[in-house]
């Protein structure tokens, strides 16, 4: 097991290295998971102490003392955002967790055993792609608590359509080839073919799918946020743009808490599409004419080098 | 050779597949006849060569010896046992009997996995090895018996870094490691250069005089199957149309179709070479089988019986040489 898992992270290693999207945002998304780890060691302020305002203090322009001025409450907004980083990349790596989970097995599943498994897992799938997520997602969170947890699984539990077809289909093209059968001719079992013969054949590009589906959690995340739905004690990203909105911070002309978390949103989901995309185009070079896998760029992107 | 055992013996066999990728509109009431009647005796320790025309239901008829299709009618007798349809665990024991070698060693290989850890799968999912050292030991063994030598280099070794040659070995290997008593091989080497094309032929000889394992060695042309079969079995749309010794089919074919396939291999003694026998008519429409006999468009001797009456095997001369013509049973001169 051991050797397969290091070849398959091998490849993804040395195809990145070949690609210049994917090492950009390989570095981007290295970037703000230390920011997010090394928060209490950069952050100039702790975001939760008490602290005694004055008037001056809510929405202070960038000074000397706080980098990045204020918000609302008078919170430095550097700190905010280092401490906002955990919050969006939490939601964004345990989403898609459950996302690519359920999306990987309902795909695999659909796939390799077919016939009437396949036609319900994918009726179930393309029901699902129908739905458009968001109204449904702020529908669920609304009626539910607002909490960090249930955030994720709301968002884990609708984002996992395009993961089963794109893995449905990579499954499909795996357990054709020659060396399943000769498996199936020493006797191996399902579960034996499926954990040693297509899953690993699958990963790679299972792991591409994850980056991808981390920038979409984070960015449904961030909407849910900014709409007011999330655990207001959470300061994320979209929490951050939230109260900006909601509480004076544009009429007050305070640029400085708009643009930060703005900013690290637009630079983490970069990052995860450069490396997501960057890594599908060299794992899967059947995407370059397979239109209706996942994401809307799959058209656009021309064929340009890997045609086998 | 007729009173030694059968190790493997197929009765009546039949598969049928539906023709074409039917959609919601193609109601399909067409079936493929990939094997329409097979009777065949492989007897122990025979290399037993099956011939025929692409198409023509070689590969189904492994496969279905291999439980991985199911007959649509007939029976398959593994050393006396009717195996036909069996439970999974019966299949699973059957398995370990009978093994099977593919025709493209580039794709029968998992590219992710050590040469050590395909060779060692099968004693994994059987549970045969005790313990590491037994389970390397019987590795080690398996790709030396198949020429890897010394099988320690190759341990590590993926696929990819392994010529054709070598990698058809670790299939070999991959089958040896379970002890069969029979090894269907499919086009073992037509995807070889032919180069080492008789390396690998040599091997399956070998494994039979060393180990008494039967093999069915199939393959597309009969030159190959000279080389080393002891009984030859020409297949034609589903059927065997001839079966005899080696030497026997292919010195003295009698069924017209035999005699077309062996006419175009060129042969080195010029004195020797027949009038080449072209094929005429339709190639065989394995949905369309043609009444009677299912050769006759085609045939160049054709009566007016054989558009009637489907022949069946029966006895050439005194041998165990036998054909499906009505030139062989209706008593006509097989030249
Ligand atoms: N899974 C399948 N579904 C439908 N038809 C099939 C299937 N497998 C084989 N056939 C058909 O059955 C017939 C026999 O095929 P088979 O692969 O056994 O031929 P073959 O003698 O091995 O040919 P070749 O020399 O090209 O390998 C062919 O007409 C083929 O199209
Ligand atoms: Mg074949």
């Amino acid at each position: 097991m051991s050797a397969v898992t290091t070849t398959s992270f091998g490849t993804i290693w040395r195809s990145a290295r070949r690609n210049w999207m994917a090492l950009a945002g390989l570095s981007m998304l290295a970037a703000a998971v230390i920011v997010a780890v090394f928060a209490p060691l950069i952050a100039p302020y702790d975001p939760k102490a008490d602290l005694k305002v004055s008037i001056d203090d809510i929405y202070a322009p960038p000074s000397a003392a706080h980098w990045l001025g204020t918000d609302d409450a008078g919170r430095d907004v550097l700190s905010n955002f280092i401490y906002g980083a955990r919050v969006s990349l939490i939601v964004g790596f345990f989403a898609s967790f459950i996302s690519v989970f359920i999306g990987g097995t309902i795909g695999i599943t659909a796939g390799y055993f077919g016939g009437r498994v396949e036609n319900i897992l994918m009726r179930i799938t393309d029901i699902m792609l129908v739905i458009p997520d968001l109204p449904l997602a702020v529908v669920l969170v609304a009626l539910t608590k607002p909490s960090l947890m249930n955030i994720i699984l709301v968002i884990g539990l609708l984002g996992w359509t395009g993961t089963a077809r794109l893995v449905r289909s990579q499954t499909l093209s795996v357990k054709e080839r020659k060396f399943v059968l000769r498996a199936k001719a020493i006797g191996c079992g399902h579960f034996h073919i499926l954990r040693r013969h297509i899953f690993p054949l699958v990963l790679p590009l299972l792991v591409a799918n994850t980056v991808l589906v981390i920038s979409l959690a984070i960015l449904e995340e961030s909407t849910l946020s900014f709409l007011g739905l999330a655990d207001p004690t959470t300061l994320s990203w979209g929490q951050m743009l939230n109260f900006a909105f909601t509480r004076g911070g544009v009429s007050a002309g305070a640029w400085w808490a708009l643009i930060m978390p703005g900013l690290g949103i637009v630079w983490v989901v970069l990052g995860c599409t450069l490396l997501g995309q960057g890594l599908e185009q060299v794992l899967n070079p059947r995407l370059e004419w397979h239109h209706l896998s996942v994401g809307p760029k799959m058209v656009a992107r021309g064929a340009k080098e890997e045609r086998p | 050779m007729s009173e030694t055992a059968a190790v493997l013996e197929l009765r009546n066999l039949r598969k049928l597949f539906p023709a074409g990728r039917s959609g919601i509109w193609a109601r399909t009431s067409e079936f493929v006849h990939a094997l329409d009647g097979v009777d065949l005796r492989l007897e122990k320790g025979e290399i037993l060569a099956l011939a025929g025309e692409s198409g023509c239901g070689k590969s189904t008829l492994a496969l279905t010896l291999m439980g991985l299709e199911k007959p649509t009618q007939g029976t398959i007798w593994f050393e006396g046992e009717d195996v036909t349809r069996q439970s999974r665990a019966g299949r699973q024991r059957l398995c370990r009997q009978i093994q099977m070698v593919f025709q493209d060693p580039y794709e029968s290989l998992n590219p992710l996995m050590t040469i050590g850890e395909i060779v060692a799968e099968p004693l994994d999912v059987h549970r045969l090895a005790q313990n590491r050292e037994e389970r390397r030991g019987r590795v080690e063994k398996a790709l030396e018996e198949a020429g890897l030598k010394p099988a320690h280099i190759f341990m590590n070794r993926l696929p990819h870094e392994l010529s054709g040659g070598q990698r058809q070995r670790v299939v070999i290997a991959a089958a040896l490691v379970l002890e069969p008593e029979v090894l269907l091989a499919d086009e073992p080497v037509s995807m070889l250069d032919v180069s080492i094309r008789a390396e690998i032929l040599n091997l399956l000889a070998e494994l039979r005089e060393r180990r008494g394992i039967s093999v069915l060695l199939i393959t597309h042309d009969l030159a190959t199957s000279a080389y080393l079969a002891d009984r030859v079995a020409v297949m034609y749309l589903g059927r065997i149309v001839e079966l005899g010794e080696t030497q026997a089919v292919l010195e003295s074919p009698a069924h017209p179709y035999t005699q077309a396939l062996l006419s175009v291999i060129p042969v080195p003694n010029p004195r020797k070479r027949r009038e080449r026998i072209i094929l005429q008519g339709q190639p065989p429409n394995p949905v369309h089988v043609p009444a009677g006999c299912r050769f006759h468009p085609r045939c160049p001797k054709v009566m007016e019986r054989c558009r009637v009456e489907d022949p069946v095997l029966a006895a050439v001369g005194a041998g165990s040489h036998q054909a499906a013509c009505w030139l062989v049973s209706g008593g006509g001169s097989d030249e």
